[in-house]
This record gives C-alpha cells, sequence and structure tokens, in this order.
C-alpha cells in the first residue's frame, strides 16, 4: 500500500519537481505557502493537469507514465477531489449533486452509500435543498460526501476549508476526523495551515518552490528544527498519547507518552482508558527549569534532555528541540535565559509545560 | 384585403428560412463557440475575427462572395455540380447556406459567452466525478449554458428574418423560392404599392419588437455558479 507521485513541470515562472513516496493509507498532508505547488501537485495526481514528465501510481494502479506514453484521463482514475470552493452544481438539487458520481460507480464498486455520507457528514437534511441556499460549511460538507460516494481510491482534498471563516471550519473539522477514522479511504490534503495539519494528518509533505524540503511522520516532522515549520509562530510538536488514567474529582485525563513512562494530564471530558488521542505542545507554552519544582501550579513538568538549538524567528529567541523519553518537544526560550541556564546538548533538565491542546 | 397570399407564402418562406438555419447554427456553432471558449490555440483569433466578420460587411459583400462560389465556376458549385445537384444560386438551399454565413456570429458570440461564463471549473468537477466529455456535455454545460442557447436561438432566427442584401445577391426574388419577406416588402414599394408594404413592414416591425422585449424580460438574473 504506497503512493508513488514523479512530477517534473515547468511554466516559465514555476517549476514543480517531486518525487514522493507516500503511505497508502491515512491522512498525508501537503503543507506549504501559496505558491509552493500543492495545489498544482494535487491537480497533476488528479489529470486535471498534465506534468510533461512524471509518473502516478496509486497502490497498484498507475494514472501516468510519461515513459510509456500512458495518461489515464481523470474520469477516469478512481479518486475524489474536493476544491477549495464546494463548486456544487448550480442547477442540480443536493441530492442530484450527490448521485452525479454515485450514479457514474458500476454497482460492484459501490463501497461508500448514500445514508452512510449522508450520516457521516450530517447533510441528511439538505437533500432537498438547492446549493444556492446553502450556508459555506453545508455546501463544503456536500462537496466532500460527493466525492466520497464515487468511493475513491484516493481521496484529494485542496483546502477544503480555507474559504470558511474560523466558525465554519470547527464545524467541519469534526467530520473530517470522522472521515479519517472512520473510512479506509488515503486522503491526500492540502492545507497551508498548520493548526489543520496537526489535527489532521498522520504524513506531512513540506513543499516549497515546487520541491519538497521533507516527507516524513507528522510528529517527527513538526518537530524538526532545520525546517522553516519550527519557525512559525505556532510551532510546537503533535504527540500521540494513549489514556491511562481519569481522574474524575479534579476532571484530569492522563495520556501516557508513547514507548515511555512519562505522562501529561489535561482538563478533559472523560475518555475510555487506552484510547489513542493526539495532542499538540506549542514551544512559546514550554519553558525550562534545572530543577523540579513542585510548588508550582504547572501541572505537566517531564524530565527533559537538550538535543540542539536554533535561533528562533527573532533575535532574542532561541528555539530548543528537546527529547522526552523518545518523544520530542520544542522550547521557545528567551537567549538570556539560554545563557543563564548554560544550555548545551545533553544536558538533563525539565520542561515545564503551560498548556496542552487537545486535537482529536 | 390586408395580406395578399404572396405575401402570406413569403411569411411562411421566411419562417422556414430562419428555422432551418436557427438549427442548423445551433448545430454548427455550438463545437465552434465550445472551441473559441475553451482553446489556447492561436487559431482563436483569426477563427473567432472569420465568425464575426458578417457583423461589419455589407451583406452584399458577402453576397458577392457567394455567389461567385455558389456559381457554375466557383469552388462550391463546381462541387455541387460533380456530385449532380447542380448550383445552390438562386435556390432556397443557397439562401440557407448564405443565412448561416450571415448570421453566424449571433449564434456563435452569446455561445461563446455562455461557455466562457461556465468557466472551467464545472468541468472538471464533471470529470472527477467520472464523467466522461459527452457526458459533461449534456448534463453540466447543456444545462448551465440555457440562456445562453435561448438568446442565440433568438438572435439567429430574428436576424435570418431581417435578412435582405445576401438574399437579394444569391437568391434574386423567386416566389416561394426564395422571396422572402423582406424582399416582398421590396417589391411591393417598388410597385407603389405602399399599403401592402405597410402591412408586411409594420408585421415585421411588431415581431422584432416582440422577439427583443421576450429576450431582454428573459434576462433577469443569470444563474450564477456556486
Amino acid at each position: 500500500m504506497s503512493i508513488h507521485v514523479t512530477l517534473h513541470l515547468g511554466y516559465h515562472d514555476f517549476a514543480l519537481d517531486l518525487d514522493l513516496e507516500l503511505p497508502g493509507r491515512g491522512v498525508t498532508a501537503l503543507y506549504g505557502h501559496s505558491g509552493s505547488g500543492k495545489t498544482t501537485c494535487l491537480r497533476c495526481i488528479a489529470g486535471l493537469e498534465k506534468a510533461g514528465r512524471g509518473r502516478i501510481q496509486i497502490n497498484d494502479e498507475i494514472w501516468q507514465d510519461s515513459q510509456r506514453k500512458l495518461f489515464v484521463p481523470p474520469h477516469k482514475r478512481s479518486l475524489g477531489y474536493v476544491f477549495q470552493e464546494a463548486s456544487l452544481f448550480p442547477h442540480l438539487s443536493v441530492q442530484a449533486n450527490l448521485e452525479f458520481g454515485l450514479r457514474r460507480i458500476a454497482k460492484a464498486q459501490r463501497r461508500v452509500d448514500m445514508n452512510q455520507a449522508t450520516e457521516l457528514l450530517g447533510i441528511g437534511h439538505l437533500l432537498q435543498r438547492h446549493p444556492q441556499h446553502l450556508s459555506g460549511g453545508e455546501r463544503q460538507r456536500i462537496g466532500i460526501a460527493r466525492a466520497l460516494l464515487t468511493s475513491p481510491r484516493l481521496l484529494l482534498m485542496d483546502e477544503p476549508l480555507a474559504a470558511l471563516d474560523s466558525k465554519r471550519k470547527s464545524e467541519i473539522l469534526p467530520y473530517l476526523e470522522r472521515l479519517h477514522d472512520e473510512l479506509d479511504i488515503p486522503v491526500l490534503y492540502v492545507s497551508h495551515s498548520q493548526d489543520e495539519v496537526a489535527r489532521l494528518a498522520d504524513h506531512i509533505v513540506l513543499l516549497s518552490e515546487g520541491q519538497a524540503l521533507a516527507s516524513g511522520p507528522v510528529g517527527e516532522t513538526l518537530a524538526r528544527l532545520d525546517l522553516p515549520l519550527a519557525q512559525g509562530d505556532d510551532a510546537g510538536v503533535v504527540v500521540q498519547g494513549q489514556v491511562s488514567h481519569y481522574d474524575p474529582a479534579y476532571q484530569l485525563l492522563t495520556l501516557q507518552l508513547p514507548g515511555s513512562l512519562l505522562n501529561v494530564r489535561v482538563a478533559h471530558t472523560p475518555l475510555a482508558l487506552g484510547k489513542s488521542l493526539r495532542f499538540k505542545v506549542q514551544a512559546r507554552d514550554v519553558s525550562l527549569s534545572l530543577q523540579d519544582s513542585e510548588h508550582s501550579s504547572i501541572l505537566n513538568r517531564l524530565p527533559v534532555t537538550v538535543r540542539d538549538e536554533i535561533p528562533a524567528d527573532n533575535t532574542a529567541h532561541v528555539l530548543v528541540r528537546l527529547d522526552a523519553a523518545g518523544s520530542p518537544l520544542l522550547a521557545r526560550i528567551t537567549r538570556y535565559s539560554r545563557d543563564q541556564l548554560n544550555l548545551h546538548p545533553g544536558q538533563q533538565l525539565w520542561a515545564q509545560i503551560k498548556a496542552v491542546a487537545v486535537l482529536a | 384585403m390586408s395580406l395578399s397570399s404572396a405575401d402570406f407564402s413569403a411569411i411562411w418562406l421566411t419562417l422556414k428560412l430562419a428555422s432551418l438555419t436557427t438549427l442548423i447554427l445551433l448545430v454548427v456553432g455550438t463545437p465552434i463557440a465550445l472551441w473559441l471558449s475553451r482553446t489556447r490555440s492561436w487559431l482563436r483569433g483569426p477563427i473567432g475575427a472569420v465568425v464575426a466578420l458578417p457583423l461589419v460587411l455589407p451583406p452584399t459583400v458577402i453576397g458577392f462572395y457567394l455567389l461567385l462560389a455558389l456559381g457554375p465556376n466557383g469552388f462550391f458549385g463546381q462541387f455541387t455540380q460533380s456530385l449532380g445537384l447542380g448550383t445552390l444560386t438562386f435556390s432556397f438551399a443557397g439562401l440557407v447556406l448564405g443565412s448561416v454565413i450571415y448570421s453566424m456570429p449571433f449564434v456563435v458570440q452569446p455561445l461563446q459567452n455562455a461557455f466562457s461564463a461556465i468557466g472551467s471549473r464545472p468541468l472538471e468537477v464533471a470529470a472527477t466525478l467520472r464523467a466522461n466529455p459527452w457526458d459533461t456535455f449534456f448534463t453540466v454545460i447543456l444545462p448551465l449554458a440555457r440562456p445562453g442557447f435561448i438568446t442565440a436561438s433568438i438572435l439567429g432566427f430574428a436576424h435570418t428574418v431581417g435578412e435582405f442584401g445576401v438574399v437579394l445577391m444569391i437568391g434574386g426574388n423567386i416566389p416561394d423560392k426564395t422571396r422572402v419577406v423582406s424582399v416582398q416588402i421590396y417589391d411591393h414599394v417598388e410597385a407603389m404599392e405602399y399599403a401592402q408594404a405597410h402591412w408586411l413592414a409594420g408585421a415585421m416591425l411588431v415581431f422584432s419588437f416582440l422577439v427583443l422585449l421576450a429576450l431582454y424580460s428573459s434576462r433577469k438574473t443569470k444563474a450564477g455558479w456556486s
């Protein structure tokens, strides 16, 4: 199960040069600024754009191989595409929009049915409506359901939330998470929002000026100091923890870090023991101390080892990469504190985590 | 007595000519308009200009060249003669051919505008939903371009009804064959039959006004693309 994409494409002011080996399951984020080539990459995979030289293999199907002059037209590729604007057909009702793709799939190949799709995206009550009378969030959910109903082998999503305000975004994100949990369809998700990537993606490809700077599991990749990811204000790490305890008196959930005895506690509603949960720790919420201070309101204090550091996006701060029994952490501290603590690689100290954001 | 039987025969011939011309233009004009609205080829400019020529040329110029081409020594005339069809000059078929060329821009341009307004997104969406190009044409382009088709049909029909110069040049004035309303009015005036001319001219005026009224009233709001 894997996706292999090689693309070489040049316009007069832009070139795409990619050679990607991606996991054939889960959500892979194509992350980068606008103009980095992420949408072009997605359009090439869909066949909406034709890269002069390229090879696209989705599990055991080959969609393009320029060496063998093979180019499968988009309508013969088993893919679902969700555009940034929902792009519903204005002349068709919601139901007819949903059935547009479904009707063109042989019955034997249908793995997602109408009930499942409408239930999954919560749009059952909208079927008789017309696209003109829907909110942006509703339209986008219908666009996603419409793509799913073609039972694609690969779902391509081009910034499906970018055109929505933050309220609509938070309305759709839970549906996307359910998609991820309940359907076994690999997803390529184009985004320039680190927040969305942290919540949804398992794997991340970092694109810049048509090139892949990095490609790897989201936890490791976000914590890499050598990538521009660490420079942003919202730099941080994403960790997959496991629920190991719940304290009903204080409403605190204990999450065990992978492969270690370390844990973090976070205020949360009760969850089943053993459930896997993703959380984000931002670099600016981590401070460092030479000793463990029990007399502190900060709940999460972890013994860590200093790995390395780089200058932060301003000259007053540095970004320190830490290792908490195998899990990466980032801390954004002042250069002054760094010198006061005399930080150096291999040093053992305590990380105080002011905030843990549970993502999913 | 208002309209004579010759007048009615001219009206009938005109309606027949305009209907047939519009029908042919919708079939021929749609692929041309589709191509003009989508292509990035350098030929787009030249072909677009050729299609638009009847907008600016005096009808007599078009009629003159058609007369040469369709006549016994013209390349098209030679072709029809070799098929045993004789020449198309001074025949209803020739009139249809002339009208198709003469009214072409009035059908192609509204269609081209309608197709351009649709943009490429709906076609891309249809392709990712497994619709092949023909399927997409009939289930997406055609319904979305409906206002354009209505405008194109009305303008093509009305413009053919109003044709005079080309008809006179290649069709002449043969009753029941090539004598259309505009020519009939001309004949009436030549013969000093002003009362007869009034009836026909008045009918044309009312007809043209009603057609345009229908056209402009139907253009309320364009179906938006969401």
